[in-house]
């Protein structure tokens, strides 16, 4: 499997501080890589720096094989990257509509896609006219996702979405990134809750401290509660 | 594939009435006070046509603000060079201006503020280009650097008209009022107030109607999300300022014509109450700022006429009054 997005030594400065301290990653083509680590780790910095919202001081970032580590950020979504916040970042004082029209920049929304899209998220449909700002938590979720799939892309960057969520939300929330999964999208997903990592990912990355301290399987991962007790600070188990 | 349970229905959006009450409320109160009707409707008309000219100045600001957080102490320049670039065109057709035919009148002054707006637009690209460029993102550089345009703009403007000040008539069919009864309404102030209704719908429009609207819109509750999205910012934002520089040229060139008079600090009276305006509506909203305008021409005018020793601080009282009840304004569009 070919690596879609590769990172080499990329180190971030935001003010005085040193963030990401020499990462070096790789996301291959068509599967989901976790990105792990406990609070203040580097995980956002480390989506933040790839989709170029924080400019890295140095290191090589390629997509694709293009070199993107100088590009500004619209160039980058331009290349075919979709970024999903952890804030999520739904434009609340537009509609649901109006959030996805913006989403497809290439041209009208495809019909077919956004029928897929309501086949996850029927609650678009149904909120289709409404404020953004007046969905519910797991509602501006799916909107945030949905902006980022509205147009085919090359890479997804998705950061912590099951976070805050209900429960029951949390699971039909697994169950729609599987299935963008199987449709053959590159992921790199940051998540803290293990549950979800286990199972979406192919491949994990552990973080602590601005570098990445593990990569390999996920599955391997999952099964090893030791591991996860010295990566992670606690195991699977204690998680569920 | 797996169905998302939607959850409760959505409450209806609730629609922010209050702030639109305000200048009705305002205007109601201020019946009694007046006592005669005829003075109240004299002063409730030069109100609108007041605050509609302070709208148009102040429009292109607040999206300025929202959009980008940028702070244009200058924006009184393009008021200026407006008004001024306005007399070129009148000086060569004073006969036209005074003809006794609208259409002549309107022959002189449609180009005169067409190019008004095209030169304030141009000098605003310049203004972005050299002194905002490089500043995004410090507030107090802005200040001083936009502060500073200013003096620059309103010393070449004495420079190159001299230090008097220069008569602009009114053009002769746009002299007089109309009578209602015992009410006079002066039918510069009929035509500044459509003008300024006119510049209102078609902003809300292209705000709501179009895609370049909904970027703005976005632009200005998050813009890194409208990056991350694959849009240059930068250049809406551009576009922006340019439109915000010649809407406050064609503002320029109608509080000229209110004045009847030019002169390269006439902004000076204008600045505090756009700003006044740009807060109290909110940083980034349209609504905001409409309604903004009114309320400080009414404070203005019925303020003026009741309380005189009032009048000169009567603006920041309500911005006061207005930021105590709605700490980010009458519609809060950004966090900021």
């Amino acid at each position: 499997m070919t690596d879609l997005l590769k990172l080499s030594g990329v180190h971030t400065h935001i003010g005085r501080y040193h963030i990401l301290q020499g990462i070096d990653l790789a996301v291959p083509q068509g599967e989901v890589t976790m990105l792990l680590g406990r609070n203040g780790a580097g995980k956002t910095t480390t989506l933040r720096t790839i989709m170029g919202l924080w400019q890295a001081s140095s290191g090589e970032i390629s997509l694709a094989g293009e070199r993107i580590e100088s590009r500004a950020t619209p160039d980058i979504a331009r290349l075919g990257v979709g970024y999903v916040p952890e804030s999520m970042a739904v434009f609340s004082d537009l509609t649901v509509k109006e959030n996805l029209v913006l989403a497809a920049r290439d041209g009208p929304m495809d019909d077919t896609q956004l029928e897929w899209i309501f086949g996850f998220f029927p609650a678009l449909r149904r909120f289709w006219l409404s404020r953004a700002g007046s969905l519910s938590g797991g509602q501006k979720q799916m909107l945030s996702i949905a902006r980022a799939i509205v147009e085919p892309r090359k890479l997804l960057l998705i950061d912590e979405p099951t976070k805050g969520l209900a429960p029951a939300i949390v699971m039909a929330l697994i169950e729609c990134l599987k299935e963008i999964k199987r449709q053959g999208a590159t992921i790199l997903l940051v998540e803290q809750n293990f549950f979800a990592a286990r199972e979406l990912g192919d491949n994990v990355l552990v973080m602590d401290n601005g570098t990445i301290v593990h990569r390999g399987e996920m599955a391997a991962l999952a099964s090893d509660v030791p591991l996860q007790e010295r990566l992670l600070g606690l195991s699977l188990e204690a998680h569920q | 594939m797996t169905e998302l349970a939607v959850t409760d229905p959505l409450p209806k959006p609730k629609r922010d009435i209050a702030p639109i009450l305000l200048p009705v409320a305002l205007a109601l109160v201020t019946i009694p006070l007046i006592g005669s009707p005829s003075t109240w409707l004299t002063l409730t008309a030069a109100s609108l046509a007041m605050g509609m000219m302070i709208f148009i100045m102040a429009s292109g600001l607040t999206l300025v603000f929202g959009l980008m957080d940028v702070l244009n102490f200058g924006h009184g320049a393009f008021i200026a060079v407006g008004a001024y670039i306005a007399t070129l065109v009148f000086a060569p057709f004073a006969a036209s201006v005074q003809a006794d035919s609208l259409w002549v009148n309107l022959a002189v002054l449609a180009p005169a503020a067409l190019l008004s707006m095209a030169v304030s637009g141009a000098l605003g690209l310049v203004v972005e280009r050299v002194l905002i460029l490089p500043v995004y993102g410090q507030h107090l550089k802005q200040i001083l650097m936009t502060t500073g345009g200013l003096i620059v703009a309103e010393q070449t403007l004495y420079a190159l008209w001299g230090p008097q000040i220069i008569p602009m008539p009114l053009p002769a069919s746009l002299r007089g009022s109309f009578i209602l009864g015992d009410v006079a309404i002066a039918k510069y102030r009929v035509l500044a107030t459509l003008i300024g209704l006119a510049v209102f719908v078609a902003i809300q429009l292209v705000l709501n109607r179009t895609k370049l609207g909904l970027l703005i819109r976005a632009g200005v509750e998050n813009r890194e999300m409208v990056e991350a999205l694959g849009y240059r910012i930068r250049r809406l934002f551009l576009g922006v300022f340019m439109t915000g520089s010649a809407l406050a040229g064609l503002g320029g060139v109608m509080w000229a014509l209110y004045r009847e008079q030019v002169h390269a600090s006439m902004s000076d009276e204008l600045t505090v109450l756009i700003f006044v305006v740009v807060i109290i509506g909110g940083l980034g909203s349209i609504g905001g700022c409409f309604i903004g305008a009114i309320l400080v021409a009414m404070v203005a005018n019925y303020g003026g006429f009741l309380v005189p020793k009032l009048a000169l601080v009567s603006n920041i009282l309500l911005m006061v009054a207005i930021l105590m009840w709605r700490p980010r304004g009458l519609y809060a569009v950004t966090s900021r």
